[in-house]
């Protein structure tokens, strides 16, 4: 069963792990194992779009369009990021950041976190969905305090805190969507089935799910960092090991986001009504402007991408609120391109750090002349987050702009106000630091550069041209969700 | 024992339950904090076996006594532990302004209570009029984390709030699916693992449990 081998993989690798972490190979074991997983995810996308549609794995798993394309980026982005952490945390180690038993720990955490991410993608039953999620959150939390400063602590207290209120309350919404479900299909475990759901979803009462999805949306909106649940996110997203901020925001807030819509597909079904799209527009929104005004302020490099993945999240939450077709495709494939861009970014911006010792903006400078592979990867990451043509962001904020202005044209100039302030602070902080001179502080470096062109390879490739086989493939997606 | 007699039973069960959250809100001592959750657990327990037994949902049990060993036990145990070891056992928190703080409580039990009333409609369990407490319970457990400065007391909060959706789950629909409930207490258990660990860090880092302290990052201009 090939399903099964994508979780037992990561889940061994990361047991295997913990006794190796530290040993001189541990790295490569990290990188080898993730790339298995991919391959493997791979082979499952295969056999999805051969035998078109969805496969059951028991009465557990499943896959579809939608989930099978997030189980590959993720697992194709966790191979790029062992990829640089490989060489990243060989720096950190030296300068004695981290020692022994933090190396096993930060290598057999990632691997657990990786495994609860391909759990809640796969998985069938919405309790599971929400157990996985959490115990995602819950492998992060140390690997955000991993250097113990007292900044760090207080980050990963602060995501430890925020998340477990937010979460529960997506629990809630849980306990009232199995009240419903149950009226319809009947006590006991299959009751919160997606396979089950998605076919009884117009006789769900409207009632209880529209009061489901309201602390469904505050506890996946919490997780995916939206306006005003995202206070811890700016914090765990910047006081963790670069690697770690690369996969907390390339992929776990998808994986909230991808909560967010399975529910909000049922919910739609059962009003009948734009009640879970309205929400979802209202707080996108609000997240996209707060967000990139908040941009303009910051002085530490990963808080400002962070900021910029609560913008983005905004954006994909607005397009999924907005429905319809276009901004659904848009929306799936703003998550995809963002996540490509974002991990990418922050690799760059890791290296940035690491060659000047230091996260503020205004100490790190020159760095194309300094090392011009890791000041042209942050250069042309940040143009892709800006959205700048050709690369894929920009196709996908073009989409979701077209449909916003065809279904709701007066939030359209707010939508264009955010991507232009979000432009702007991206543009206004960025250029000083890849050009000029090289300051006397900044110290050479032996980057890992090939995540990091492989990302903005795809992006580029995504945003000139859509193989037909992977357009037709997100419209597949996009109608599950309808 | 009939079930009107059960639901009576229950209900007394769950007005217990509701105290024990204000009793949380409201006391001060953290080793007398660790007591009240585990009375609540305790009663917690007792009333999912009521439930179990009255409904003749046999699984209820297993849940019951999971409650029992996890949060009457194993969790009061190990922060009864915790606390001792990091020498803060006589420790009083200085919580300014209880009284508002419970008249806000009130206001959240109505609310809660506004809240399901659609849903009270809807049901025919004998445990329907308990759902309004357990949201209320998952409400003061929310409010005891955003209104205490203490560590100890902010897990306490998030413990309780994991009670409260626990009764919620039993009152609503006589428990969710075995496998979400397992699953859950598998987090549960990780958690406490982790704010363990935390305590430590934060005591080491910032000589206290105050998490006034850690105040570094915020937003500057």
């Amino acid at each position: 069963m090939i399903l099964i081998a994508l979780l037992v993989i990561s889940i061994l690798v990361a047991l295997i792990l913990a006794f190796i972490g530290d040993w001189r190979y541990a790295p490569e074991v990290n990188i080898g194992g993730s790339l298995l997983t991919f391959i493997v995810s791979l082979v499952l996308a295969l056999q999805v779009y051969r035998e078109g549609g969805s496969i059951a794995g028991s009465t557990y798993f499943f896959v579809d369009y939608l989930n099978i394309s997030l189980v590959v980026l993720t697992t194709l982005v966790s191979t790029t990021t062992a990829i640089f952490s490989r060489r990243y945390m060989r720096v950190e180690r030296e300068h004695g950041r981290v020692g022994h038993w933090r190396m096993r720990f930060y290598h057999a955490m990632f691997q657990l976190f990786i495994f609860a991410m391909l759990i809640a993608l796969v998985t069938n039953n919405f309790g599971v969905l929400w157990i996985s999620m959490e115990l995602a959150t819950l492998a992060t939390v140390l690997l955000v305090s991993l250097y113990r400063t007292p900044t760090a602590i207080e980050a990963a207290w602060k995501y430890f805190i925020l998340c477990g209120v937010g979460i529960a309350q997506a629990l809630f919404g849980t306990v009232l969507l199995y009240f419903a479900a149950e009226r319809v299909l009947g006590a006991g475990g299959n009751a919160l089935l997606w396979t089950n759901l998605s076919r009884v979803s117009g006789e769900l009462d409207p009632t209880v799910m529209r009061l489901a999805f309201v602390f469904l949306m505050v506890g996946y909106g919490t997780k995916a960092g939206l306006v005003p649940l995202h206070n811890w996110l700016p914090d765990a997203h910047s006081e963790g090991p670069t690697p770690v901020s690369a996969v907390l925001s390339g992929l776990l807030l998808n994986i909230a986001l991808y909560a967010l819509i399975r529910c909000k597909a049922l919910v739609d079904a059962s009003l009948a009504t734009g009640f879970a799209g309205n929400i979802m527009m209202g707080f996108g929104l609000l997240s996209l402007l707060t967000a990139s005004f908040s941009m303009l302020r910051q002085k530490d490099i990963k808080r400002l991408f962070a900021y910029s993945s609560i913008e983005h999240m905004g954006i994909a939450t607005f397009a999924f609120g907005l429905g319809g077709p276009i901004a659904t495709f848009g929306g799936v494939l703003h998550m995809i391109v963002h996540s490509l861009a974002k991990s990418a970014t922050f690799f760059s911006v890791g290296h940035a750090a690491q060659m000047h010792g230091t996260q503020e903006i205004s100490r790190i400078r020159g760095l194309i002349r300094g090392n011009p592979a890791v000041g042209w990867g942050m250069f042309l990451g940040v143009m892709a987050l800006a959205g700048m043509p050709p690369f894929g962001i920009f196709t996908s904020e073009f989409l979701i702009l077209t449909a916003t202005m065809k279904d709701a044209p007066l939030l359209a100039p707010l939508l264009l106000l955010g991507l232009t302030v979000a432009f702007a602070a991206l543009f206004r902080k960025v250029q000083p630091m890849v050009t000029g001179l090289i300051p006397p502080w900044q110290k050479p470096l032996a980057a890992a550069n090939i995540p990091v062109f492989i990302h903005l390879a795809l992006v580029l490739i995504l945003g000139i041209y859509l193989p037909g086989f992977l357009a037709n493939w997100f419209h597949l997606a996009v109608e599950i969700l309808k | 024992m009939t079930n009107t007699l059960a639901a009576q039973i229950n209900s007394l069960l769950a007005a217990l339950i509701l105290l024990t959250a204000f009793a949380l809100l409201a006391q001060r001592k953290i080793i007398a904090l660790v007591h009240i959750f585990a009375w609540q657990g305790f009663f917690l327990a007792l009333s999912t076996a009521v439930i179990g037994f009255a409904s003749g949902e046999h699984h209820l049990y297993i849940s019951s006594f999971l409650t029992l060993g996890m949060k009457v036990i194993l969790l009061p145990y190990i922060l009864y532990k915790l606390v001792h070891k990091l020498k803060i056992h006589r420790d009083i928190e200085s919580v300014v302004n209880i009284p508002t703080t419970m008249l806000l409580g009130i206001a959240l039990v109505v609310f809660s209570y506004h809240l399901t009333a659609p849903i009270r409609e809807l049901s025919n369990l004998m445990t329907r009029s308990t759902l309004a407490i357990a949201l209320a319970t998952v409400m003061l457990g929310l409010l005891m984390m955003v209104t205490r400065r203490h560590a100890v007391t902010q897990i306490l909060g998030f413990l309780a709030m994991e009670n409260g959706l626990f009764f919620a789950a039993t009152s609503a629909t006589y428990g969710m699916p075995m496998v979400v409930e397992l699953g859950v207490a598998l987090d549960l258990l990780i958690a406490a693992f982790i704010f363990g660990i935390f305590f430590f860090h934060i005591n080491t880092t910032f000589d206290s449990l105050d998490v006034d302290q850690m105040a570094k990052l915020k937003e500057t201009d």
